[in-house]
């Protein structure tokens, strides 16, 4: 008990009446300058120009600012403002120009959404063929439509048949060495939502979560929003191709703790969004075990686990945490359908957890962001049709490759590499070549410039905090075959014009 | 302390600012020390009651301290996996019991030795969470899930007249293949979308609030916001509106979620301000302005009130004249109104006139506009839970734009939204449906009233929303809160019929039940009625 120790002295007499009283008092007159500090500027719009009718004592309590004007909470305000993430004003931006190979040849290209258009052949075909069965669920009475099957109030975590489909799936395209259990499992409405709400169940306001980075500039905004949780960035170089090591996460965790944050976990993504690499098996080890031996928690965001193209091995890390060697309780997994199935507009969102309470609090709090039950219906046949679900997900893997190799190659052609990547929707492409200034504001120039007159919005590597300048990520799979001449081009126009 | 010397402290304020600090406000904290800085006597003063304060603060650290196994160890709290060698674990659980609320203070993990290999604890708040599961309100619900009635099934089941579900309606099956068919096409439902809604959407539902409201007022389709239903919509507006440690006043009896859904995750409090069956539990101003100065003395930021319109649980429609008194007492106190107005389509008094805030704020000027905030609940009113869909309407940009944002923390999937916008864009599909779901609601409720009538059991007049406010005081044991969980287990397991008692939503009297008739069917009445008599007649021979 240090804290007591100042004043030990006046308590028991010890002759440390002068330091018992000396320290205090400073401590207490400096509490007061940083308060005086922190008042000083005195509010200067008392513009009581538009002084309502109020009684005198609502005036009172207004304190000076335009009375009768009622104010938003201080939480609420900044998210009012426009947006400031070059992420975010990218897409802003293109929706008021977007790119059409028909009627607008001169809009903005969209690379900064990670979404896929690659097979939306086979989901119409599917959606058209057993769209309506889906929602028909016969009434066991009288053989007609039972609305009741859709329209009632259901757990909000989501039917037990929904959790028994996703958990087949994620076994299935995770490699079938891992299985999952439905009852560790909370359907929600998104993986925006279900990152949120496994960070409100793991870490408390002001507390801190470390997040190798770059990381995905959507994380800002779901997990600090509401929850009030910090992110600790944890660079990582080019040099290791972007990979996180445990030096790094140690390095970052005692400086965290100096500073008097108190880290409750870990957050990555697997395969790494925006990079693309793929942690290895001895990395998850390596990550588990630190957790382990720092008593946090692990969370492993995983919506990209089915779009692994590359030769690279995609490893769950719920099949680590199963292995055996460590306390599964602190390992919790983030997966969802709008990337691997293309199936953003279904808002479909799951939190994977060996930890009792934090499963019991999520369902909880699904009051907030349940899963509507028609999408439920749909999800439950799409799923466990497996037939279309092995040919569908051979094909996103093999679109996503050809797809992947005709725009890395189309860059290298114009001498832009792009770091080695073996999942996800975007590859991660090196323009520090492109740059004025090698630094952050070369970058956003360049993004500008992107954006503006290349027309192509990218996302910066300063919006996902990677250290080095010059690193964008580019989303490939909305694009057709022949939408990517035209952005070579563009990028070809850019780079010339900026050389001369 | 620093009052003893109100003299001093303007004294040296007003010197303060002359000397350059460039504090205008009063900052009375500074005032003890301010004799030691300048020299002026107050040496003494100045040392004393800081070393004071510091004592007592040494003080009050070593007691909580010592308490810590005391409160630690009884604690029910079972988490089997966590280790109880963790002190860190320990003393959150303690936190729990008593100060659900507190966060974990820094220098407690600082000092707790780090253990490796412990079990890892989850959040504090997230262990609130757990623990709020054992009222009345979910024990009840639990007990339905289980055993739920059903006409030919299970006929012994336990009746559910808890929860607001109103299944009269059947408007999909009514033409199920063409909405659901007219509405997922692949093309909206698989990109991105905005979450808070599709113009498309949002027109329909404004056109439907106006026909809810019997086109009274015409709502704009740009000042709204939907949101993956009305919890998340009241969450949503709390985190908009107030700050973490700020609290809302709620007139009681209110809905018994708001407990979950206000302060859970956002860290407001509310602050109930009951009403009385003597004055028929109509809002009192003076009852709610004396609730705004006690919570303002004991240091609480009051950022709004919550009202229901029809009320829930009572049914109850608010006058004009009330809500221009509640409009009023808002703009003297600079406070948000959040009007929650889930029912609005399901006024089933024909004498009842339903006013909405917003027909009443139309007049007004932008100033008393922004501060009002209505939510709505399509899966109310068009009966269909399922579809989760609610909406936020409000006149303040700041508020709009900020929901629009936290609507990707819980959003509207895109089939919804198709299959709602071909369900309520027909204009004529609306009208009929507004008006087909009043009958069928009137028609259920005047059943049950008579027959509670015949019971001697008497309800207050509901009006709106899909409950009646029935007093049985009668029936209790004791006039008390015991008494009427008393009243209630019996209801659940002799009656089985699950109601929900007056303390879940803080009512401030013991013996009145919110039962919830919008799941029964003309024919369920009797059969409710000869369970409730069984119930009434124990009560009768023990007393």
């Amino acid at each position: 008990m240090r804290l007591i120790v100042p004043l030990q002295g006046v308590v028991q007499g010890r002759g440390g009446l002068f330091v018992g009283s000396l320290i205090p008092c400073c401590l207490f007159y400096f509490l007061q300058l940083y308060l005086k500090r922190r008042r000083s500027p005195p509010p200067p719009d008392s513009d009581s120009t538009e002084l309502p009718r109020t009684s005198s004592r609502s005036s009172l309590f207004t304190r000076g600012n335009s009375i009768g004007r009622v104010r938003v909470s201080s939480r609420a305000a900044p998210l009012a403002k426009p947006p400031d993430s070059p992420y975010y004003i990218g897409l802003e931006r293109v929706k008021t120009d977007p790119y059409d190979r028909v009627t607008n040849r001169d809009g903005i290209i969209q690379l900064g959404l990670a979404e896929s258009t690659l097979c939306f052949d086979l989901l119409q075909r599917w959606m058209s063929d057993n769209l309506m069965e889906s929602l028909m669920i016969q009434s066991d009475v009288d053989g007609g439509f039972d609305v009741s099957s859709i329209a009632m109030y259901q757990p909000f975590e989501g039917l037990l048949e929904v959790r028994v489909a996703f958990a087949d799936f994620m076994s299935r395209i995770m490699g079938g060495n891992v299985s999952f259990d439905p009852s560790n499992m909370v359907i929600t409405a998104g993986g925006t939502p279900a990152v949120e709400v496994l960070a409100f169940c793991l870490a408390d306001h002001g507390n801190a979560f470390l997040i190798p980075s770059p990381y995905y500039p959507g994380f800002d905004r779901d997990i600090k929003f509401r929850t009030g949780i910090e992110l600790i960035p944890v660079h990582c170089r080019s040099s290791d191709n972007f990979t996180v090591t445990v030096s790094a996460l140690e390095q970052s965790l005692s400086q965290a703790r100096k500073r008097g944050s108190k880290v409750s976990g870990i957050l990555f993504s697997n395969p790494s969004n925006p990079v693309g690499n793929i942690l290895s098996r001895e990395t998850l080890h390596a990550i588990l075990s630190f957790a382990q031996e720092k008593n946090i928690h692990v969370i492993s965001d995983e919506i990209f686990a089915g779009s692994v193209y590359g030769d690279k091995e995609f490893v769950s890390m719920a099949e680590v945490a199963a292995s055996g060697d460590f306390d599964k309780s602190r390992v919790h997994i983030i997966y969802g359908l709008s990337k691997d199935l293309s199936l953003p507009g279904f808002r479909t969102g799951v939190i994977y957890s060996f930890h009792e309470d934090v499963v019991s609090a999520a369902k909880k709090l699904m009051r907030f962001c349940s899963m509507p039950v028609p999408v439920q219906r749909i999800l439950i046949s799409l799923l466990s049709d497996t037939r279309f679900i092995e040919e569908y997900m051979a094909a996103h893997r093999q679109r996503i490759r050809d797809k992947h190799f005709l725009f890395v190659e189309g860059l290298k052609q114009l001498g832009i590499p792009c770091a080695e990547s073996g999942g996800g929707l975007y590859c991660w492409v090196d323009m520090s070549s492109l740059l004025t200034s090698y630094s952050e504001k070369g970058e956003l120039e360049l993004f500008e410039k992107l954006l503006s007159v290349a027309k192509i919005n990218a996302t910066p590597g300063t919006a996902c905090y990677c250290i080095e300048p010059g690193w964008f990520r580019c989303c490939f799979t909305a694009l057709a075959d022949e939408d990517i001449p035209v952005i070579m081009e563009r990028i070809k126009l850019l780079a010339e014009s900026s050389t001369s | 302390m620093t009052r003893t010397e109100p003299n001093r402290s303007s004294k040296s304020d007003s010197e303060n600012s002359g000397g350059g600090g460039g504090g205008t406000t009063a900052m009375r904290v500074i005032v003890p020390l301010q004799g030691v800085v300048q020299g002026r006597g107050g040496l003494f003063l100045g040392s004393v009651i800081p070393c004071a304060f510091f004592y007592f603060l040494q003080f009050y650290l070593k007691r909580n301290r010592k308490n810590e196994p005391d409160s630690g160890e009884p604690s029910p709290d079972s988490d089997p996996s966590s280790g109880s060698p963790d002190p860190t674990r320990s003393q959150s659980v303690g936190n729990l019991t008593e100060l659900a609320s507190l966060p974990r203070s820094l220098s407690r993990i600082l000092l707790s030795p780090r253990l490796s290999g412990g079990a890892v604890s989850v959040s504090g708040r997230a262990g609130c969470v757990i623990k709020g599961g054992d009222s009345p309100y979910h024990v009840g619900q639990k007990r339905v899930e289980e055993d739920p009635y059903d006409e030919s099934g299970n006929p012994d089941g336990v009746i559910e007249l808890g929860s607001a579900h109103n299944t009269k309606m059947d408007w999909v099956s009514e033409d199920p293949g063409e909405a659901i068919s007219d509405g997922l096409c692949m093309s909206g439902i698989a990109s991105y979308e905005p979450c808070h809604g599709l113009i498309e959407l949002k027109t329909a539902v404004a056109g439907f609030m106006s026909e809810a409201t019997k086109n009274s007022v015409s709502f704009d389709p740009t000042q709204l916001v939907l949101t993956s239903g009305a919890a998340s919509a009241i969450e949503i507006l709390s985190f908009c509106l107030a700050d973490s440690g700020n609290a809302f006043l709620v007139p009681t009896p209110c809905s018994p979620g708001y407990d979950r859904d206000v302060k859970w995750r956002t860290g407001v409090d509310l602050i109930h301000v009951p009403c009385r069956s003597a004055d028929n539990f109509n809002i009192s101003m003076l009852v709610l302005d004396r609730a705004f100065y006690q919570a303002k003395k004991r240091g609480v930021r009051i950022r709004g009130v919550i009202i229901s319109n029809p009320w829930n649980p009572t049914g109850t429609l608010l006058s004009r004249e009330n809500l221009y008194a509640l409009l009023d007492f808002a703009r003297e106190r600079n406070i948000h109104i959040i009007s929650n107005e889930v029912f609005a389509g399901s006024v089933h008094d024909e004498g009842g006139e339903f006013v909405s805030m917003a027909e009443v704020v139309d007049t007004e000027e932008n100033v008393d506009r922004e501060r009002v905030h209505i939510i709505y609940d399509l899966s109310k009113d068009l009966s269909f839970p399922g579809l989760r869909t609610a909406a936020i309407y409000s006149f303040n940009e700041s508020v709009l734009s900020a929901s629009r944002k936290l609507t990707t923390l819980s959003p509207v999937s895109s089939p919804t939204q198709h299959l709602l916008i071909s369900a309520i864009s027909s204009p004529k599909f609306v009208q009929r449906f507004v008006k087909t779901n009043r009958e069928r609601l009137m028609r259920v409720y005047a059943e049950l009233v008579k027959a509670l009538k015949e019971l001697g059991i008497e309800c207050t007049r509901s009006s709106g929303g899909f409950f009646c406010w029935v007093d049985m005081r009668g029936f209790m044991s004791s006039y008390s809160e015991k008494g009427e969980i008393e009243l209630w287990n019996k209801l659940l397991n002799i009656g089985k019929i699950n109601v929900i008692p007056g303390s879940c939503c803080h009512c401030i009297e013991p013996g009145w039940f919110r039962l919830c008739f919008s799941n029964l069917s003309e024919r369920d009445v009797p059969v409710v009625m000869n369970r409730i008599r069984k119930v009434c007649e124990t009560c009768k021979s023990q007393n």
